[in-house]
């Protein structure tokens, strides 16, 4: 026991009588989340189309496959709320197993694309130097092309399947979302955390996750859900032009392009609820991504 | 001015050259490395290895790899931009003939996005917390990610199927006047002005506030200016600057839905006729399609960006503090 | 005549999130015509929310739910919206604290000035003429080019003054200064106060003055009020308020400043225990009570009458026996002070420089520095911006790397240029303390793994070790056990930055370099801070490099000084003789920057600005702006520093004819060509 220690014991705490200052005035993001409606809408719409995809196989109420001549482009009525298509097939069995397909290759390029872009962004705005150069040089390549266009070339090239959509989307987007995550990487490399953690002998990947990767986590979010809305918007175009998912999927992309022909002659219903429903999706993760914006930026 | 400016420009066209240049490496690889046998692509797997050597030949693609791009590059900077696999003409009249096509139909988009948009954006700002500004930010925010194909849908259907007051297709006939031909780009142009809306309402909106709050604004409200020269002065002067970049950063998405669009409506712009080349696999038209929509975007960067220099005081070059 | 400013009962209330905040309660106060008022209050008193009441420019969140301001006798919720424009173009002005977000980045300087006469109804020419003129008046040097200039292409200081040339060219009844010189050098502050005075002297302009610097505020204001959460809490001339307050805070408030040559050996700061309240809780009683040592259970549940000693209003029960006060807290120091030892060096620079590329300039930023520091001992380095203080400190602690030919020792012992070169002693040896604590601090940790990490990293501590290591931390810096689960965001400046220091000494360093540990914090909370210093250097035999641009606290502090100035080390001594004299004449004019509460001195006005450390002046850098200036020699010849002796001066002047302060014998400044006697 130093005479250190004994001193500390004895010491007065008159002079500041501690306390909490509870920071009562600025709530905490959760709660701005809680209280955020475009954040319960979107994850409402969004949660939806997520059951939907898990469990509409077992709950819908037609063979989406099964076609049935007979009753070609039926109009919705009580048998078949949202009608049939070319083939007779039932419209809104099609239209809830349809999501299965986007929700399934979007999310995963998008994680794939935010996995990589952060990584990327991370080193490019901590270590910065010829890679982050280099970098900003990609970045400013792919972005000088729509996403449409590039996933068409590679699409083209290797022949499309869904694996290669996955890959390509998540190739692009990571050096847009590692563009996003250098400028928020930039502003923390600035502050005197970062100093000190060199002090005292960090080695750069410690830094780069353990100090740095927290305190962006907050943008990262925030762009990551926002590329899914843009991803899911990829793929469903994709589907339409016939380069995305391919038949006999009831995906909606794909549903609209096959019927497409038929609304001149009135059967609207063929590609409207399609037309809705891919709406609804993209317009949920839109909200989703602006109430966590909103609860970041508080 | 002077000195500082020359420096600027040299500096930033040698950037533009330069993703000129990594942009034409990554179509051609593209086109060229990831197809791997373009004549095995084209001819399909069941044709005769003999007849697959023989086109690999006459497209020159069992060159190296250098000579190849050299020679795809110097054509293109002559104005040759190859042969068209599915046509068997030259590619350059399609590009041209499309180019000028799309931009007649963007032009149509811009005119009514830009001051649509920035208005909205600066109205809301205005009026922020009320209900106006939800509504509006709430438009910006959901319609701004309907894919072009749902809106053109929801558009055909009301106006050309249910309503019949607009045409179905785009394309006009020949020796229309331009009454006529802006008639037939409105369709087409809505489900474009409806993405681009809502991001560019979204940072007018951003800016606007912010120049509000801002310290010179209270500067300028407490030397007793009538409340529209603050806002003209000040606040816009301010808030619309950071716009001019933004605009032409959604120029990428406007190119991504001609492709879109334009099948839909059926209007032969570059857009839908980088689709027809992907579907028939026809590689030199498809690189110098996308060739194209990146050298627009590169340049229309560049002269964004220009613009944003000229009217920043702060950006000048040569005017450090 | 009536008042230039009559404030009334005032409330106001910021709707926040659904939860209402009072933020002032019940103030009241009157300013004459051609008076000049000063408010006082820490963060949090509210004091530039009534600034911004006064004015009708509250944000939108914020109200005026009770009460009245008149200006000029006109109540201003009569005013529509035309007369209120006619009040800001004709009667009242305002300038506030951060003049470069002040300024609109997109108009050019002429064009904001003329706005001025704009409003006025004159015509365009006659307003640019009236505006160059006003920009002389506040001596700006050329006013022709800065009215063609942009904000971003002058400095701090210019920018202010065109501030004040654009609130005063309406020649207003009543000018609102919110904080105008916060983040100003001391030279600048000093010239743009002066300024104020005399145009206020030439114009008849009344002044409310809102700062939390006392010194100022004392010297400016014939009256001073005091805002205390809310609250104003005592009211007076300023002369006898800050003499003999009437408050308990008040009073509690002037004892923490350190004063009039006070030093740590005379004994700790006192300080104000406890913290303010937050606006959303509802006080009953006196706001005070929690942390005042007069206070009794009538105080906490009767809000104090208003007491009246001649015109000098306290709130308070016991006002009368506030004279009396004892210190609230401990005079002692807990462990028995260590002397200094100031040989053999702990610490020494050799030539240190550093120079730094901008783009394709050569800006130098450092040149030849070569101090020493002993053990136990604390060394102030005291400097303007462009001074290089903070520069050094990156050098010292191995953030940056010198230029070749300087050197750093550590117990005789070269020391790698970088942190990373060095080894794990030489890192635990020298350790720094930021300005900043927000930014120093890693929001996203909680205390336990900021100050833990360092002890893993450092001390290679691990498990029950590691514990009880941070507990005896945590309680060398008075921070408690539960803190320790705790973010920086739930604690307030003076908590995070005392976990700032707990980090600094987990390694238990030898030196600490301070960069301006306390300019951030409030003054009550900077005295704890800096009575925390001492008793750490107390109790750890710590020496310090403490860098501020406070000549109170750093005399207070330091054992010896080291003054900067572009770069260059112009004076190096012994506390004392540097304050007593003879000192450098830029010593000299630094010393008559600080106001002094109180003691009017002379103050030494400095010509022009400090140059640019891109293009520095030949000769002796400081000559450009001397004002005891020899003649020719002084552009020519660079003087040298002659470090064999205790206290060094980089001056052509021969010492015997160096400038000393009052307690000295006061020597006036050479005319220009006058050859010094001996």
């Amino acid at each position: 026991m130093s005479a250190e220690q004994s001193v500390s014991a004895v010491r007065p705490l008159a002079e500041t009588k501690q306390e909490v200052l509870e920071d009562s005035q600025a709530p905490t993001r959760w709660e701005v989340l809680r209280r955020s409606g475009t954040f319960w809408a979107g994850g409402g719409i969004v949660g939806f189309w997520a059951l939907a995809a898990l469990l509409g196989p077992r709950l819908v109420p037609w063979d989406p496959y099964a076609t049935d001549l007979l009753h070609e482009l039926a109009p919705p009525s009580a048998a078949h709320w949202f009608g049939t298509d070319q083939l007779g097939r039932d419209i809104f069995s099609r239209v809830i197993v349809g999501s299965r397909d986007i929700l399934t290759i979007a999310p995963l390029a998008t994680l794939l694309g935010t996995f990589a872009g952060a990584t990327l962004g991370l080193a490019g705005g901590y270590l910065g130097g010829l890679f982050d150069i280099i970098l900003g040089r990609i970045i400013e390549v792919l972005v000088s092309l729509p996403l449409i266009i590039v996933a068409l070339l590679v699409l083209v090239a290797l022949g499309p399947s869904s694996v290669t959509v996955v890959i390509v989307i998540g190739l692009v987007f990571a050096p847009v979302i590692a563009r996003t995550v250098r400028a928020a990487v930039l502003g923390e490399r600035a502050l005197d955390y970062v100093a000190a953690a060199e002090l005292r002998g960090e080695n750069a990947l410690a830094i780069m996750f353990v100090e740095i990767l927290p305190n962006v986590m907050g943008p990262v979010l925030v762009e990551t859900t926002a590329r899914l809305g843009y991803a899911i918007f990829t793929v469903a175009s994709l589907s339409f032009l016939g380069f995305g998912i391919q038949p006999p999927s009831p995906d909606w992309g794909l549903t609209i392009a096959e019927n497409y022909g038929v609304i001149a002659g009135g059967y609207w219903w063929a590609v409207a609820f399609d037309a809705a429903a891919t709406a609804s999706l993209v317009v949920g993760v839109n909200l989703l991504a602006d109430g966590l914006y909103g609860a970041l930026a508080a | 001015m002077g000195g500082g400016w020359a420096a600027w420009f040299a500096r930033r066209i040698s950037l533009s050259l330069l993703t000129l240049f990594l942009l034409s490496l990554v179509v051609f690889a593209g086109g060229q490395l990831l197809p791997g046998d373009v004549g095995r692509e084209v001819l399909g797997p069941l044709a005769d290895p003999r007849a697959v050597a023989a086109l690999d030949h006459q497209l020159g693609v069992d060159r190296p790899l250098l000579l190849q791009y050299l020679g795809w590059i110097g054509g293109i900077l002559h104005g040759n931009m190859g042969s068209s696999l599915e046509f068997r003409a030259p590619v350059a009249p399609f590009i041209g003939a499309a180019l000028v096509k799309s931009l007649k139909l963007a032009a149509v988009a811009f005119i009514i996005v830009v001051p649509l948009s920035i208005g909205a954006g600066v109205a809301a700002a205005i009026r922020v917390g009320t209900l106006a500004d939800r509504v509006i930010s709430l438009a910006g925010l959901s319609l701004t990610v309907i894919p072009e194909f749902v809106s053109s849908i929801v558009v055909i259907l009301i106006f050309s199927v249910w309503l019949r007051v607009l045409p179905i297709s785009a394309s006009w006939t020949a020796g229309a006047g331009p009454l006529d031909q802006l008639r037939h780009l409105i369709l087409p142009a809505i489900p474009l002005v409806v993405v681009l809306f809502g991001y560019i309402a979204r940072m007018a909106r951003a800016g606007t506030i912010e120049a509000l709050e801002a310290d010179y604004t209270r500067t300028a409200i407490l030397k007793g200016l009538p409340r529209f020269v603050v806002l003209r002065r000040h606040v816009l002067r301010n808030a619309l600057l950071p716009t001019i970049t933004v605009i032409a950063t959604q120029t990428s998405y406007l190119v991504g839905g001609l492709v879109v669009v334009e099948t839909l409506f059926r209007y032969q712009g570059i857009g839908s006729l980088i689709l027809t080349a992907a579907t028939s696999k026809d590689f030199p038209m498809l690189e110098a399609g996308i060739l194209t929509v990146g050298v627009i975007y590169i340049v229309v960067t560049l002269i964004a960006d220009a613009l944003a220099v000229l009217s920043n005081p702060r950006l000048a070059p040569g005017m450090g503090g | 005549m009536s008042a230039s400013l009559s404030v009334e009962g005032l409330e106001v209330t910021y709707r926040a999130r659904g939860r209402d905040q009072r933020v002032l309660r019940d103030v009241s106060f009157t300013i004459p015509a051609g008076g000049a008022y000063g408010l006082v209050g820490e963060s949090g008193s509210g004091k530039s929310t009534l600034a911004l009441a006064a004015l009708d420019v509250l944000p939108r969140a914020g109200q005026i739910t009770a009460g009245r301001v008149r200006i000029g006798g006109e109540d201003l919720r009569g005013l529509d919206g035309a007369a209120l424009r006619r009040l800001r173009a004709r009667q009242v002005s305002m300038v506030f604290q951060d003049p470069a977000r002040a300024l609109n980045p997109t108009l050019t300087i002429g064009r904001q000035m003329a706005e001025v006469y704009e409003v006025l109804g004159l015509p365009r020419a006659e307003g640019e003429t009236r505006a160059a003129s006003m920009l002389g008046r506040v001596r700006i040097a050329a006013p022709q080019r800065v009215m063609a200039s942009y904000p971003h292409q002058l400095s701090g200081g210019q920018q202010q003054r065109v501030l004040i040339a654009m609130a005063l060219a309406k020649e207003p009844e009543l000018l609102v200064l919110d904080e105008p010189t916060t983040g100003l050098d001391a030279t600048v502050e000093a010239e743009v106060l002066d300024l104020i005075t005399s145009l206020r002297d030439e114009l008849g302009t009344a002044l409310f003055l809102i700062s939390h610097n006392l010194r100022i505020v004392g010297r400016m204001c014939e009256r001073v009020g005091v805002l205390y959460a809310g609250t104003l809490v005592e009211d007076g001339p300023s002369e006898t308020l800050f003499a003999n307050p009437r408050h308990p805070y008040t009073r509690g408030l002037l004892r923490c400043l350190p004063e009039a040559g006070r030093r740590k050996e005379n004994g700790r700061l006192e300080t104000i225990p406890g913290f303010p309240p937050p606006p959303d809780r509802r006080i009953v009683g006196c706001v005070f009570a929690e942390r005042c040592l007069l206070a009794d259970a009538h105080c906490r549940a009767v809000a104090p009458p208003p007491r009246d000693f001649g015109g000098h209003v306290a709130l308070c029960h016991h006002a009368e026996r506030v004279p009396d006060l004892a210190r609230a807290t401990a005079d002692a120091w807990t462990a028995p002070p260590v002397p200094p030892a100031h040989l053999p060096p702990l610490l020494e620079t050799r030539d240190l420089s550093k120079t730094y590329r901008d783009g394709g300039v050569a800006v130098r930023a450092l040149s030849d520095v070569s101090l020493a520091l002993g053990s136990a001992e604390t060394l102030g380095l005291v400097g303007e911006s462009g001074s290089g203080k903070t520069t050094l400190a990156r050098l010292l602690v191995g953030l940056a790397e010198p230029d070749a030919g300087g050197a750093i020792r550590l117990d005789g012992a070269p020391l790698e240029a970088r942190a990373r070169g060095r080894s794990v002693a030489a890192r635990k040896a020298l350790q720094i303390v930021f300005q900043n604590p927000d930014s120093a601090l890693n929001r996203a940790h909680t205390v336990r793994h900021l100050i833990g990490r360092v002890l893993g990293r450092l001390e290679g501590l691990t498990g029950k070790t590691r514990e009880r290591r941070l507990t005896e931390l945590l309680a060398a810096v008075r921070l408690e056990k539960r803190h320790l689960g705790q973010r920086p965001r739930q604690l307030s400046g003076g908590l995070k930055q005392r976990v700032a220091i707990a980090r600094a000494f987990a390694g238990d360093p030898r030196i600490v370099i301070c960069d301006e540990p306390t300019s951030a914090l409030d003054v009550s909370v900077q005295a704890a801070i800096l009575n925390l210093l001492v008793d750490l250097q107390h109790e750890r035999r710590a020496s310090y490099v403490f860098i501020s641009h406070d000549l109170g606290v750093v005399r207070y502090l330091a054992d010896r000084i080291a003054v900067l100035y572009l770069g260059r080390l112009m004076e190096y001594g012994p506390t004392e003789e540097i304050f007593r004299g003879p000192h450098h004449p830029y010593t000299e004019a630094l010393l008559s920057a600080v106001p002094t509460l109180g003691a009017g001195r002379e103050r030494i006005r400095l010509e022009g600005e400090i140059p640019s450390p891109v293009a520095p002046p030949p000769g002796c850098v400081f000559h450009t702006r001397c004002p005891r200036k020899l003649g020719a020699v002084c552009e020519r010849e660079e003087p040298k520093l002659d470090l064999s002796g205790e206290h060094a001066i980089r001056c052509h002047i021969p010492r015997a004819a160096l400038p000393r302060s009052r307690d000295g014998q006061m020597r006036a400044p050479l005319a220009r060509n006058d050859v010094p006697t001996l």
